[in-house]
């Protein structure tokens, strides 16, 4: 598992997923092309899933393209562990069945090098030897998290016929 | 009582009183999409073949973003756009020319103020000048909402900003709003609900409005929302729609912080590359030579931008080397510009008309940067690689001081240049 440590704020949605591809790439391989094209131009050859992104606060702000999280999820994100995060990557991460865990603790505690491991429904993050409690998400939407986005959700509660 | 305007909307919606923090499921009144219905159609097929969408009344869909088309592919988007909108019976939908979504949203009487309106662009939080309560999802969630109608909402906490006073000559809402995310930050109202109040509001134009509260989202902000006053219910008249649910923050409403701005001390100021809160004043960067300077968009692409240009631009012509691209935000604006022989100064001065539209706002077309080239732009967005080129640099201002800028070549104080 690699941890990619970027530890600047306000990364925004240009440096994920530069705004002149919006119109042409939609799909995860396409997307993953260009993922983080203009901040770490080797992310995308490099990462893996299970792979965990540590980052400062605001993370994801910007527009409303949905290609920063639909990529993050497509290339396996286990995780993306910020101070904070902006807030319609916030709802577009959980639409995408993107785990994100806000801690300030844990990006603090975190140095190069550390494992780092996330435990979602307990409302934990382990960083080296230490663990650090998060918030977790409120009923439904832990359950669009648990089904993989919101699309995915939507389909099980039409599959079930509670629609 | 010590209700916020998003608790009692909110609250309205569900039927009950909110609290903040709380989670609320609410159906919005308007659902917004524009050239990235293309990929929601595909989202929307995949997860209910053959489905209908739940409320197609509440869904308007706006071709702005590439228009016309600059390759065929952005075309094949269009063309499935207006496919799925005979078939699905969705009768608000504004062909290419018509002009920027959030410019035509309002326009077309779909804005209402006390209404919820959620937009799949991040600029939806413009409608908060028409004291909506309206803010940007993503793709997917969009499908989501034409599939089931209802989604999700957190009942933000509200910061207060108390505006007083009257801009001095050369001064506009651009310079204003651009002080305050300077002071607030990118991420300073991030999930929070900014209300503008005050003497001060009474004298904002509704374009002025807009201005801000479109650039409410560079600060983080959920919302960005103004009271509902004598201006608005002129506008609204002139659409000949009553004003029936306009609601505002009561006396005592409880704000997580009151911040003060005094309009006659604000002076033009710009955003430096490559963020939006990177604010100094103009006169901090008087000299800097520009390539390229571009008025539009939702931000300040209506009748009073180009209008406050032209003031500045009339019988004279632009510097030598300089490129000035001007992209109304409607037809309707570019109408109206056009019989007040705006349009004809501004292209004698040496501008250049692009359609209503995005134009080259996000890097697709329409005035895209080399490498190196700073642009000075009156949009809302300055990050590195939004026009088209991570080695270009973008800096955002006034109408005014665009204007100022186009006929020196230099970053111009607007108060400078002699009318
Ligand atoms: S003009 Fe620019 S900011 Fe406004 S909707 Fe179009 S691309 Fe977005």
């Amino acid at each position: 598992m690699t941890v990619f440590h970027y530890p600047q704020d306000d990364i925004n949605t240009d440096l994920l997923f530069p705004g002149k591809y919006t119109y042409t790439c939609s799909t995860g391989p396409e997307i993953m092309e260009h993922l983080l094209e203009d901040l770490d131009p080797t992310f995308s050859g490099r990462v893996q899933p299970g792979d965990i992104i540590i980052t400062g606060d605001n993370f994801g702000c910007g527009s409303s393209r949905e290609q920063p999280s639909l990529g993050l999820r497509h290339a396996g994100i286990r995780a993306v562990i910020a101070r904070s995060f902006a807030r319609i990557f916030y709802r577009s991460a959980i639409n995408q069945g993107l785990l994100l865990v806000t801690s300030p603790e844990a990006v603090e505690h975190y140095s190069e090098g550390d494992e780092v491991s996330v435990d979602p429904a307990a409302g934990e993050v382990t960083v080296g030897d230490r663990k650090f409690a998060f918030p977790p998400l409120p009923g439904e939407m832990l359950e669009i998290l648990e089904d993989g986005g919101l699309l995915e959700h939507i389909s099980k509660r039409f599959g079930r016929g509670e629609e | 009582m010590s209700e916020t305007f998003a608790m009692k909307v909110l609250g309205r919606a569900t039927g009950k009183k909110v609290s903040e923090g709380e989670i609320v499921f609410v159906e919005p009144d308007f659902v917004l999409t524009h050239d990235n219905s293309a990929a929601i159609i595909d989202k929307f097929e995949s997860t209910v073949p053959g489905g209908k969408v739940r409320y197609p009344d509440r869904i308007a869909i706006v071709l702005d973003h590439v228009v016309p088309a600059a390759t065929s592919r952005n075309a094949a988007g269009h063309r499935q756009v207006r496919k799925f909108v005979r078939e699905q019976g969705i009768s608000n939908f504004f062909d290419v020319g018509v002009g920027v979504c959030h410019q035509v949203m309002p326009e077309m009487g779909l804005v209402l103020p006390g209404s919820i309106v959620l937009g799949s662009d991040s600029h939806t939080c413009t409608y908060g000048a028409f004291n909506a309560f309206a803010t940007g999802i993503d793709r997917t969630e969009a499908a989501g909402l034409w599939i089931t109608g209802r989604t999700w909402l957190r009942v933000p906490a509200t910061i207060n900003i108390e505006l007083t006073g009257a801009f001095a000559g050369g001064v506009s809402a651009k310079d204003l709003i651009l002080t305050i995310i300077g002071d607030v930050g990118s991420g300073g109202a991030n999930y929070k609900a900014v209300e503008f109040n005050g003497p001060a509001v009474g004298g904002l134009r509704m374009s002025d409005r807009m201005t801000m509260a479109n650039m409410g989202i560079e600060m983080g902000a959920k919302i960005a929302a103004f009271p509902s006053n004598i201006r608005t219910g002129e506008y609204f008249r002139n659409l000949d729609i009553p004003i029936t649910g306009a609601v505002w923050s009561d006396h005592d409403a409880i704000y997580e912080r009151t911040m003060e701005y005094d309009l006659s001390d604000v002076v033009p100021v710009v955003a430096k590359p490559h963020k939006v809160d990177n604010v100094v004043p103009v006169a901090d960067l008087k000299g800097i030579g520009i390539d390229q300077v571009f008025l539009g968009t939702c931000t300040n692409g209506r009748l009073e931008d180009l209008k406050a240009a032209a003031d500045i631009l009339r019988g004279h012509t632009i510097a030598s080397g300089v490129r000035l691209i001007v992209g109304p935000a409607s037809r309707n604006e570019f109408l109206k510009a056009d019989r007040q022989g705006i349009i004809a100064e501004l292209v004698s001065a040496g501008a250049v008309m692009l359609p209503p539209g995005c134009g080259p706002c996000l890097g697709a077309h329409q005035g895209v940067l080399a490498p190196g080239e700073k642009c000075l732009s009156t949009a809302n967005r300055n990050f590195r690689g939004r026009m088209g080129e991570k080695d270009a640099e973008i800096y955002l201002a006034s109408p005014e001081t665009a204007a100022a800028s186009a006929l020196t070549g230099r970053i111009t104080d607007p108060r400078e240049v002699a009318k």
